[in-house]
């Protein structure tokens, strides 16, 4: 991938994500994690290589929680069907579920600045969670939440990764947090952005906050820490 | 409650109180009795003849209530207008290219310049003093219509475009609801203008209903100082709240959302 300005921001990333995989790439800043994001949802065209992605039923949860203002938490649950007109009745049930899956029943009829940082990615969550996706992205979304809350979260996507089964493709460049989500973690080098290390997560889901305090996640965390060094 | 009222309510009604004191130093100091009444009378004249006297006070009135009917027509077609060259403009690139340059010209064209020229093509009635608020109002509406319209932020986009939505939800149900705040303070900016810029036709379009641009013009005339005054009061009045009304609309249709406040 090279941008018209010249930078060189991909070479030679190529990796699979299956349902029921959750994909974690940790990499430095600015080494073009968000670009794989954006290339693989098509918000931005590629300039070499392949991909394929099924996304009739993409979820995709930013590094902002991007809520319309103006909007109660419902309406902006239900907006992704209002752009595809979606039937009216399945919608609204739809949306009532699922902000009720990500904890937030009673907080239908809210706007978003009434909400805190974590509950906003809560509702996005949920957003995305009406598509039913088959694929779920994420671009660093809990980056900028306080350590409790970015936990509660990792632990309720690793529930609804295990519950709805979908293909997970997770950035961020915490190291805990990628061993943490995923079943695999791809480390990426800085620019050009290449895959330069694979990691299987062998743990087994449920899991809960006690897995990071295992000798094996300590390990594991620092193994991959090492190979992000070397490849910086 | 009382109490916060009244806390809120002293500090100008402070301000009105000094400045009416000065107005007394000034005219019992400085002028002497017929500088008094040719130019500057006393606060308490002006209240007697321009308000309590009842022909006069009618007078005024009905010139308000006539200003005030056409400035509203000239802002309504300066909000429609305004509009829609803002939703053109922020629709293409080389429509704004092509009318931004002449929108800024509507603004620094000196009205007063313009006057003979819109007399002489419309006449000397109410349609030029229409013309008049219609240029002297447009510019602030396109301006922060079209800022509220690319305002919206690129992540929301983001979501547009991963669902295929087509220009016009896009405007719609996006960078419409994010121009709203800019929008009503363009409106709210244009209407205090609208009224200046009906009472500066009415200066020089005397033809038809009589506004208080025409008052102020006669009163000048004849050294009626009292009315003159009272006719200046009232048109400063009529401003504030046309913009204290557009003020509570934008507070109504965005305070419930809105992440920060200007009032």
């Amino acid at each position: 991938m090279t941008f018209p300005d010249g930078t060189h921001a991909l070479d030679n990333v190529s990796f699979d994500v299956n349902e029921d995989e959750f994909v974690t790439i940790v990499g430095p800043s600015g080494c073009g994690k968000s670009t794989v994001l954006r290339i693989a949802s098509g918000l931005l065209n590629h300039t070499g290589g392949d991909y394929y992605l099924d996304d009739k039923n993409l979820g995709y949860v930013f590094q902002d929680s991007t809520l319309l203002p103006w909007r109660t938490v419902l309406a902006n649950v239900e907006l992704f069907d209002e752009l595809r007109k979606g039937n009216k009745a399945e919608r609204r049930e739809a949306a009532m579920r699922t902000i009720k899956t990500v904890g937030l029943g009673g907080f239908e009829n809210h706007h978003p600045r009434r909400l805190s940082g974590g509950m906003k990615m809560r509702v996005s969550l949920a957003r995305s969670l009406t598509l039913n996706p088959r694929v779920f992205l994420f671009d660093e979304p809990f980056g900028a939440l306080d350590e409790i809350t970015r936990q509660n979260l990792n632990e309720e996507v690793g529930r609804l990764f295990k519950q709805l089964r979908f293909g997970g493709l997770f950035i961020t460049h915490s190291i805990p947090e990628a061993v943490f989500m995923s079943t695999k973690v791809l480390v990426m080098s800085s620019r050009p952005g290449r895959i330069i290390d694979e990691f299987t997560v062998p743990f087994k889901y449920p899991r809960t906050s006690e897995l990071r305090y295992d000798p094996e996640f300590a390990r594991l965390s620092g193994e991959i820490s090492k190979s992000l060094a070397e490849g910086h | 409650m009382m109490l916060k009222r009244f806390g809120s309510a002293f500090p100008p009604l402070a301000v009105f109180a000094a400045f009416i004191g000065a107005w007394y130093l000034y005219g019992s100091f400085i002028l002497d009795e017929t500088e008094r009444n040719i130019s500057l009378p006393y606060f308490h004249k002006v209240v007697d003849v321009a308000f309590l006297d009842g022909e006069n006070r009618s007078e005024l009135l009905s010139a308000t209530w006539t200003s005030a009917w056409i400035a509203a027509i000239g802002l309504a077609i300066a909000m429609a207008l305004g509009l829609l060259f803002a939703v053109l403009m922020s629709q293409a690139k080389w429509v704004e290219r092509s009318f931004y340059p002449y929108a800024v010209l509507l603004q620094t064209i000196p009205i007063l310049a313009l006057v003979p020229v819109i007399g002489l093509r419309f006449g000397f009635g109410v349609p030029a003093r229409v013309i008049v608020v219609v240029i002297i109002s447009l510019f602030p509406i396109i301006t922060n219509t079209l800022f509220g319209l690319k305002s919206a932020e690129q992540g929301h986009h983001d979501l547009f475009t991963l669902h295929n939505a087509n220009r016009f939800t896009r405007l719609f149900k996006l960078q419409f609801p994010s121009a709203l705040p800019a929008m009503f303070t363009g409106f709210q900016i244009s209407a205090g203008l609208a009224v200046i810029g009906e009472i500066v036709g009415g200066f020089f379009f005397g033809r038809g209903a009589t506004d208080l641009g025409n008052r102020i013009q006669l009163y000048a005339a004849r050294l009626r100082a009292e009315e003159l005054i009272g006719a200046i009061a009232l048109s400063a009045g009529l401003g504030i709240v046309v913009f204290w009304f557009f003020g509570f609309l934008r507070h109504r249709f965005t305070a419930s959302w809105a992440e920060e406040s200007n009032t």
